[in-house]
């Protein structure tokens, strides 16, 4: 048996974990998990746990890295070496560091990061348990812990990934799909006005297979944006 | 999150509601701009996590928690972290640390003396003399009150709290001077100074730390006037 061979959908169209083709994990934020950050929040995403920490604006260092229009954003993604039942030899490498990149990329779009010349953001996601779909796990809870750090920003990103099993669109793949699956299309969005801020692709989909994971990952974002207003109504009430 | 209408995927918040940045305020763009809120393709956005306040036709937001930068005025109460022969560099709780030039001292020193004069650890009262777009920023010791400061004890709070505890008419630190008769002198970078008997210090310190625990609470003025008349700030 061989990659695609794997049966993951049935002819009711139920996924090996129960879920319909547009369905989502179950997921859990919860706002302020690292006191001494001055922003965070974790996000439970099925078995995916991450933790995002926020700190600064602060002056950044070394001063070749200043930029005197702008604050520059210092995104290090990282995988605890017990996230994955292999042990993951820990440290920056290849994966980790272009995650960080894409980021970094994606949140600059909404950062004001020309409110703080000379300065340095620094953003510290790390997968405590990893499942899949984790770089968009770690874009959604970097976005926010900056909003909990007083990072302004013109919008939150949601991010979420689509994909192909058994030649099926199917919404947020967890690992064996991600494993097995024949495509995978991790999406940043900016969900009050639909754009895109990060979009990656793996394997190979039709337009219109395309165009159906594109409006699952609009879906699913617009879902999960409800999720975590009511993660941070929770931490910080309502109204005042 | 309360919320009304809704048009073009963005819903517009009403006053006193908790905001995310992205959320529509209104499309009403003739309000005054304050902080934290954005016009961006002829509607006001929320940039900051907070609560939102309309005063006087301005439109801004409270935010959950924000970093002090410094402005022209504030009185702030910094800590001498390094120096050259003419100037020193000072903490203030900001991104960048501000510099206290030779002229600007309290006292005469000379070419070469910082040091002598005011070491490395040494708490100052000053106030903020200028401020570039780059944020670098200039103190000063020369006014009434502003000093070196050698006794009492220094607490902190988060810099977005200073409005709250020092704003209205019977302000939480006003109330914390009378209980305990202490000496408070509050900073705008969230630094207080408080000076006085032991017994006094003690009870401004617990009702401190009982505001940066319960900063989001909406009658936080009612709770340390309750705590205060008990006898104590426990």
């Amino acid at each position: 048996m061989g990659y695609g061979d794997v049966q993951m959908i049935d002819e009711n169209g139920n996924r090996i974990d129960g879920r319909k083709a547009g369905d989502i994990r179950p997921i859990e934020i919860e706002m302020g998990v690292v006191p001494v950050a001055d922003g965070s929040a974790s996000m439970r995403w099925g078995t995916n746990y991450v933790i995002a920490s926020v700190y600064g604006p602060m002056e950044a260092h070394p001063r070749k890295i200043q930029r005197q229009e702008r604050a520059v954003l210092d995104v290090r993604y990282n995988m605890a070496p017990f996230s994955t039942t292999d042990r993951f030899r820990p440290g920056f490498n290849r994966r980790s560091r272009e995650i960080s990149k894409v980021t970094a990329d994606a949140l600059e779009s909404v950062v004001l990061l020309e409110l703080y010349p000379r300065s340095k953001i620094r953003v510290e996601i790390e997968i405590i348990c990893a499942e899949a779909g984790t770089r968009c796990v770690g874009l959604t809870a970097a976005s926010l812990a900056l909003a909990d750090a007083g990072i302004p920003m013109t919008d939150m990103v949601v991010s979420v990934a689509s994909g192909k099993i058994n030649g099926v669109v199917v919404c947020d793949l967890n690992k064996e799909e991600d494993n097995y699956g024949a495509a995978d299309l991790p999406m940043g969005v900016l969900p009050n006005t639909g754009e895109l801020v990060f979009l990656q692709m793996d394997g190979d989909l039709s337009p219109s297979e395309f165009q159906e994971a594109w409006d699952y990952n609009m879906e699913a974002a617009l879902k999960i944006h409800e999720l975590m207003k009511e993660a941070i109504a929770n931490k910080y009430g309502g109204a005042q | 999150m309360s919320s009304s209408g809704a048009s073009d995927g963005r819903t517009s918040a009403a006053s006193g509601s908790l905001v995310i940045p992205g959320d529509k305020i209104s499309s009403d763009t003739s309000d005054q701009l304050g902080h934290g809120v954005i016009k961006l393709n002829g509607e006001l956005i929320a940039t900051k996590l907070g609560y939102l306040v309309e005063k006087s036709g301005e439109i801004s937001i409270i935010p959950v928690h924000t970093a002090y930068f410094p402005r022209p005025g504030d009185l702030v109460i910094g800590y001498i972290e390094g120096m050259r022969s003419n100037i020193w560099f000072i903490d203030l709780n900001a991104p960048f640390n501000a510099i206290l030039p030779m002229s600007l001292a309290p006292m005469k020193v000379e070419y070469g003396g910082t040091r002598d004069a005011m070491d490395v650890g040494t708490t100052i009262l000053c106030r903020v003399q200028e401020v570039d777009e780059a944020h670098s920023s200039v103190v000063t010791m020369k006014g009434m009150g502003l000093r070196k400061v050698n006794s009492g004890f220094v607490d902190t709070i988060p810099p977005h709290l200073v409005s709250t505890i020092s704003s209205g008419s019977n302000t939480i630190i006003n109330q914390l001077k009378d209980a305990s008769n202490c000496r408070i002198i509050l900073g705008a970078n969230g630094r207080i100074w408080v000076d006085g008997e032991p017994d006094g210090i003690r009870m401004v310190r617990d009702a401190l730390a009982f505001v940066r625990d319960n900063e989001h609470s909406t009658e936080l003025a009612d709770a340390i006037a309750g705590q205060l008349a008990n006898g104590n700030g426990e």
